[in-house]
């Protein structure tokens, strides 16, 4: 449960963001700290609460095309395109393992 | 009072324009601007004028010079959030708002400031550097401000804007926009609003269209208004709100803009005082205040009732980590492959990935990303997000049996504090700081309550110190007309700022006490 290195090498391929120093670890340790105060809340019966809007219904229009055809517009911002493609390095290829990863985790 | 004078042609858009621009330059060191849109402004202006000319302005807001956070998307103009990530990052479109100003003739002088992805109370975790917030430049401050030695003078003593819409309030309190628009997910419009005496509001969740604002927490996130006096607040809430098929989140009720009663009459309302925001940290000169405000509205007949909402001490915690597991979703888009930063690392896919994101977020977003996760993982689900998501009805419900029982207005602080010094601020890191300084704002995004900072008075440093209304679902009107009738109850005081006066005494005198309604 606690933050084990197991824990915070998961959560670094999870979101492909790295704890970078002692002072990253430390951070998410505070705040599972903080977040553990929720605990003391009695939520015995209660439903999670996902919108304030829930009471209402969504808008929802017809399945019809009113835009588009702005590719253009859309590759002007990528770095690197082929035609009208976005080009991304391989795939498939997974992070390196803790071991051979350039983190901070390594030492701990 | 400028829109009326732009009719009478006292003054042409273009002029206004120019002034505007003008200011912007001699208040740089505010560093509210990250991007000033000259060239495109002139031209709106420029149109704004054929218009008039012709008789035919397009409402109140042809011609008036605006501001828009940088954290909205603007067609053409770059678009930052304050982030490596998104420099040089050109918006192909206009966020909805964005475009709903520009449609009423609205003149767009660029982006402002704000901490990196809306993430802050301060306005000072950005790429561009921190917004000093023009009060510290103010007579009012300088009098009441004891210079430690010679050479320590303004250039250390400089207060911070609040957050995280620092910009939008440090440019319309130093008067070089009419209105600007931020964004509030924690309290991020009227935080800065109450530092530096500007009217705040952030309208009820649904209201407005969020399409176009990059987003931080869809829960909760709202565009916000930031303007000089509660007429103007009205005058913006107008032409942006109403259902847009373009955010799903809105809802589809019909709006109608209103205009408030010049004498509004606040005896028949019932105003309820919430005993938990006398939270610890409250300065006594607040809470001074805050008595003294009740007791004006006891004075004008209204009903004043202390009442409890219980859950508040929990919405802090509570909103941690909502918000830094809706972050963590929210900022998974920044892979470098469709816009904005892309590192050179080319070995793989996810180590591209890995590698842009390294660079391109700050520790607090990469914290707020890290802690979001691990919330979100299967063994810690149920126990922190789920138990978040009740514990957020909870405080929901508190307001609602507070409503219910018959109050129709809530009156707290907006913040703990006047502003801080910014080198005092720097001092905690930005978790802890939002921490301390959202308590009191938060709870309203997690109900999705609409909330405004009022300008009250002036504390004992001569900063502005602001409070808080907050009303019922929908009910923006109500509580503009109760904020409008306090706001001309207590006065706060126009701004003397002295630099500017020296530099550009014309454009001082036309717009210190310029309002455009």
């Amino acid at each position: 449960q606690a933050a084990t290195v197991a824990v915070l090498d998961h959560l670094e391929q999870l979101a492909l963001v790295d704890f970078r120093d002692t002072e990253g670890v430390e951070r998410l340790r505070k705040a599972i700290q903080f977040a553990d105060q929720l605990q003391e809340v009695n939520t015995e019966g209660v439903e999670p609460m996902d919108s304030v809007l829930e009471d209402r219904c969504l808008y929802l229009r017809e399945d019809d095309v009113t835009e588009g055809n702005c590719t253009n517009e859309l590759l002007k911002n990528a770095k690197e395109k082929v035609e009208e493609y976005f080009v991304a390095p391989p795939g498939n290829i997974p992070l390196p393992k803790l071991e051979e990863r350039e983190t901070f985790l390594k030492g701990s | 009072q400028v829109s009326a004078a732009l009719k009478e042609g006292r003054v042409t858009p273009g002029e206004l324009c120019q002034r505007c621009l003008a200011l912007i330059k001699s208040t740089r060191f505010l560093n509210a601007y990250i991007t000033v849109a000259e060239e495109t402004a002139l031209k709106q202006a420029e149109e704004s004028e054929k218009r008039y000319k012709r008789g035919q302005p397009l409402g109140v807001l042809d011609g008036i010079p605006v501001a828009v956070k940088d954290n909205f998307n603007t067609a053409g103009i770059e678009t930052t959030c304050a982030s490596n990530m998104l420099k040089g990052y050109i918006s192909p479109y206009n966020a909805t708002v964005v475009q709903k100003l520009l449609d009423q003739g609205a003149v767009l002088l660029g982006k402002t400031n704000l901490d990196e992805f809306a993430m802050g109370s301060g306005s000072t975790d950005g790429v561009f550097g921190p917004v000093r917030n023009p009060w510290s430049y103010s007579r009012q401050y300088k009098e009441k401000s004891v210079p430690k030695s010679h050479s320590e003078d303004e250039e250390s003593n400089w207060v911070i804007t609040g957050g995280s819409s620092g910009g939008s309030a440090a440019a319309v309190s130093s008067f070089t926009c009419f209105a600007a628009l931020g964004s509030d997910t924690g309290g991020s419009t009227r935080n800065p609003a109450a530092h530096c005496g500007v009217v705040g509001l952030k309208p009820t969740y649904g209201l407005i269209s969020r399409h176009g604002l990059i987003p931080l927490v869809n829960s909760m996130d709202v565009p916000g208004i930031l303007t000089r006096c509660v007429d103007d607040a009205a005058i913006v809430l107008g032409s942006l709100a109403g259902h847009d098929p373009k955010d799903s989140t809105t809802i589809q009720d019909n709006f109608k803009p209103f205009e408030l009663p010049d004498l509004p009459d606040v005896s028949k309302l019932s105003i309820g005082i919430p005993k938990e925001y006398q939270a610890p940290g409250l300065s006594s000169e607040i809470l001074a205040l805050w008595s003294k405000a009740a007791d004006l509205f006891k004075n004008a007949g209204a009903k004043v009732i202390e009442v409890s909402l219980p859950h508040t001490r929990y919405s802090i915690v509570c909103y941690h980590v909502l918000c830094t597991a809706e972050v963590a979703s929210n900022m998974a888009r920044f892979d470098g492959l469709e816009y904005g930063h892309r590192s050179e690392v080319n070995k793989s896919t996810e180590s591209m990935y890995a590698a842009t994101r390294r660079e391109g977020f700050n520790d607090v977003v990469r914290g707020r990303i890290l802690s979001g996760n691990y919330f979100l993982l299967k063994q810690n689900y149920e126990n922190y997000f789920v138990k978040a998501q009740k514990v957020r009805r909870l405080i929901a419900n508190d307001f609602l049996k507070v409503f219910g029982s018959g109050v129709d207005i809530l009156l707290t602080p907006t913040t703990l504090s006047d502003a801080a010094p910014y080198m005092e601020f720097i001092k905690e890191d930005n978790r802890t700081r939002s921490a301390q300084d959202d308590i009191l704002t938060q709870a309203a995004n997690m109900a999705g309550l609409p909330a405004i900072n009022v300008p009250t008075a002036l504390s004992e440093r001569g900063l502005p110190i602001g409070l808080q209304l907050i009303g019922r679902s929908f009910q923006e009107k109500q509580l503009l007309t109760v904020a409008k009738w306090f706001e001309k109850q207590v006065k706060f005081p126009v701004i003397q700022l002295e630099e500017v006066k020296r530099h550009n005494h014309d454009v001082f005198q036309h717009q210190k006490s310029a309002s455009f309604s």
